[in-house]
């Protein structure tokens, strides 16, 4: 089987998948893609399962080396990407021979970058899952960041590499990245009732920037404080991912991936499902504003978006090879449409 | 009675109360088990916590209606069944010295006896209201407040797996290494987080645990057996009338 050597781990290189599902009631936390969107995009476009792991890059991506050919795809934060220092989309199914270098630089627009390969990273499955949970220890390679040296072994791929080569998502398919100020949507809820008619006004207004202290359990914000009616404390109950929890000091963060699974802070709203993956892709000092919007809204945000996700990948049609001779010399070419990015 | 608070668009909160009581919190078990049975298509996993259970399922296979429906029937089906048996997980322990550097000081606090101070802490069944903080970590009630004291000043930056504490009104047992104020009384050699076994905890929310005083050799003899792989978990059936 081919596998990719890690040259440079860049930042905050990990292994992720959908996460863990079913063991919250156990204290384990789901962790998981911070951009689901992405993650399954890239692994649409090498015709994976949903459940393959890729990795998850944060700001600065990783260096590979490729050991054997194998078809792979990035997507999520806008960043550039080369293949033996010679740029190549995103988005798009790239064919890595033995020996080439894949580097993923510095994000553009966005925080995070996927980068699947046919056949997905086989990393042990640790409690059902092969995501990393750096804090906790476990999954992807040995519950830590992919670090240079690393060799990343990779599972069959389960299409031929000629029905993988020249998959693509156009543009208006890709991930939603943040903007100058981006609006994120949300329920209010489960303790918005905590909070006085003008704390809600407030949060329904207001610009919040993502502080420093934002990882992927979290990202903690700096703006207008929220001022609960009585106190911040609950008893302790279950955290949704989105959850966007006020402690005592009025801030809010909002809970992530590697959120816990309990806590005792009130919940004034939570983000709505398909607006995780744009959460996921800020950085620090990003701004954001919520908007509050209907529960009915909110699935059929997430209706439409499943219909795009199953949609994918679209296949370039004038992907064909050719058989071109020139005298005695036999070479073969690959005529295909290019998809333009910007 | 019950109510139900929404948490996104995927997550509902079914809420049955707003303090800590075994009461309610029976009843948060008793609907995550008949949630659970049901099998509900869409229905992806419930988290039993103090008062209240959050419900994460699927909105494009399950309706909110649907769940809360679903929901409603359980609720109305668990009411007798509630209080009848209860599943209680022995958590050996070895008291004192070196394995609870605390407990001379807590006893003295109380002014009890150290063996006082154990009896008291192995005498009472306390119900698992909820798990979390971190893998494993069970959030006990019922500690006896004879034996109640305040946490540390200043919390130690290393706590040891397996180390049995107490804090005011509150006892536990910490599955992994972790910072912690805690007292510290004992410690299990059991293992209760295995992140490589399924369940990847020892007991889980809704069950009792019960704490068993045992000797240096027989501590040691477990620790070889969990060590193994040979240790069988104690866990007694009782109903309760």
């Amino acid at each position: 089987m081919p596998d990719l050597a890690v040259i440079l781990p860049g930042m905050f290189t990990t292994v992720q998948d959908l996460g863990r599902c079913g063991l919250q009631q156990y204290g384990v936390p789901v962790s998981g893609a911070m951009d689901e969107y992405s993650l399954r995009a890239a692994n649409s476009l090498v015709l994976n399962k949903d459940t393959a792991a890729v990795l998850e890059a944060t700001l600065q991506g990783p260096t590979l080396k490729c050991n054997g050919t194998v078809a792979a795809a990035v997507t999520g934060a806008r960043a550039p990407v080369t293949v033996n220092g010679l740029p190549v989309p995103m988005w798009q199914v790239l064919l890595l021979k033995c020996g080439d270098v894949l580097t993923v630089g510095v994000t553009v627009s966005g925080a995070r970058v996927y980068i699947a390969v046919a056949g997905g990273f086989d990393v042990p499955m640790v409690m059902g899952s092969r995501s990393t949970f750096v804090r906790g220890g476990i999954g992807g390679v040995e519950g830590r960041l992919v670090r240079s040296g690393d060799v990343l072994p990779l599972s069959t791929p389960t299409a031929p590499l000629a029905d993988v080569l020249g998959n693509y998502v156009p543009r208006a398919k890709q991930c939603r990245l943040p903007w100058a100020v981006t609006a994120i949507r949300v329920i209010l809820g489960p303790q918005d009732e905590c909070f006085p008619e003008d704390a809600l006004y407030i949060f329904s207004r207001a610009e919040y920037t993502v502080t420093n202290e934002s990882d992927r359990m979290g990202f903690r914000l700096a703006g207008p404080k929220l001022v609960h009616r009585d106190k911040a404390d609950i008893v302790s109950d279950g955290i949704a991912p989105g959850s966007i929890q006020v402690p005592g000091h009025g801030l809010p963060i909002v809970m992530l991936a590697d959120r816990q699974t309990t806590g005792g802070y009130a919940k004034i709203a939570t983000v709505i499902s398909v607006d995780l993956a744009l959460m996921g892709q800020m950085k620090p000092q990003d701004k954001v504003r919520f908007v509050a919007v209907s529960p009915d809204d909110a699935v059929q945000a997430l209706r439409e978006q499943e219909s795009v996700l199953r949609s994918l990948p679209c296949r370039s049609v004038s992907a064909r090879k050719f058989r071109i001779r020139i005298g005695s010399e036999s070479i073969t070419a690959e005529i295909r449409e290019v998809v333009e990015e910007g | 009675m019950v109510r139900y608070l929404m948490a996104g668009d995927s997550h509902l909160v079914v809420e049955f109360g707003q303090n800590i009581n075994p009461t309610i919190n029976q009843q948060v078990h008793a609907l995550a088990r008949c949630l659970t049975e049901q099998e509900l298509p869409g229905l992806k996993e419930v988290v039993p916590t103090y008062r209240s259970l959050l419900v994460s399922y699927d909105p494009l296979l399950l309706s909110l209606h649907d769940l809360k429906e679903c929901c409603n029937r359980c609720i109305s089906s668990i009411a007798d069944i509630c209080k009848q048996i209860r599943e209680i997980v022995t958590i050996p322990t070895l008291y004192g010295g070196q394995y609870g550097v605390d407990l001379a000081g807590v006893a003295r606090e109380v002014e009890l006896s150290e063996q006082d101070v154990i009896k008291i802490h192995t005498a009472v069944i306390y119900p698992i209201y909820m798990i979390g903080f971190m893998p494993g970590y069970p959030y006990l009630g019922g500690l006896d407040e004879r034996i109640a004291v305040p946490r540390l000043k200043t919390p130690r930056t290393q706590v040891p797996a397996g180390s049995v504490a107490m804090a005011e009104r509150q006892t536990g047992v910490y599955p992994i290494p972790s910072p912690g104020g805690w007292r510290l009384i004992g410690r299990t050699p059991l293992r209760l987080y295995r992140p490589e076994q399924m369940p990847p905890v020892l007991f889980r929310a809704g069950q009792y645990i019960r704490f068993c005083a045992v000797s240096v050799e027989e501590y040691l003899c477990l620790e070889e057996l969990v060590k193994n792989n040979e240790y069988v978990p104690d866990i007694m059936t009782e109903e309760v009338l």
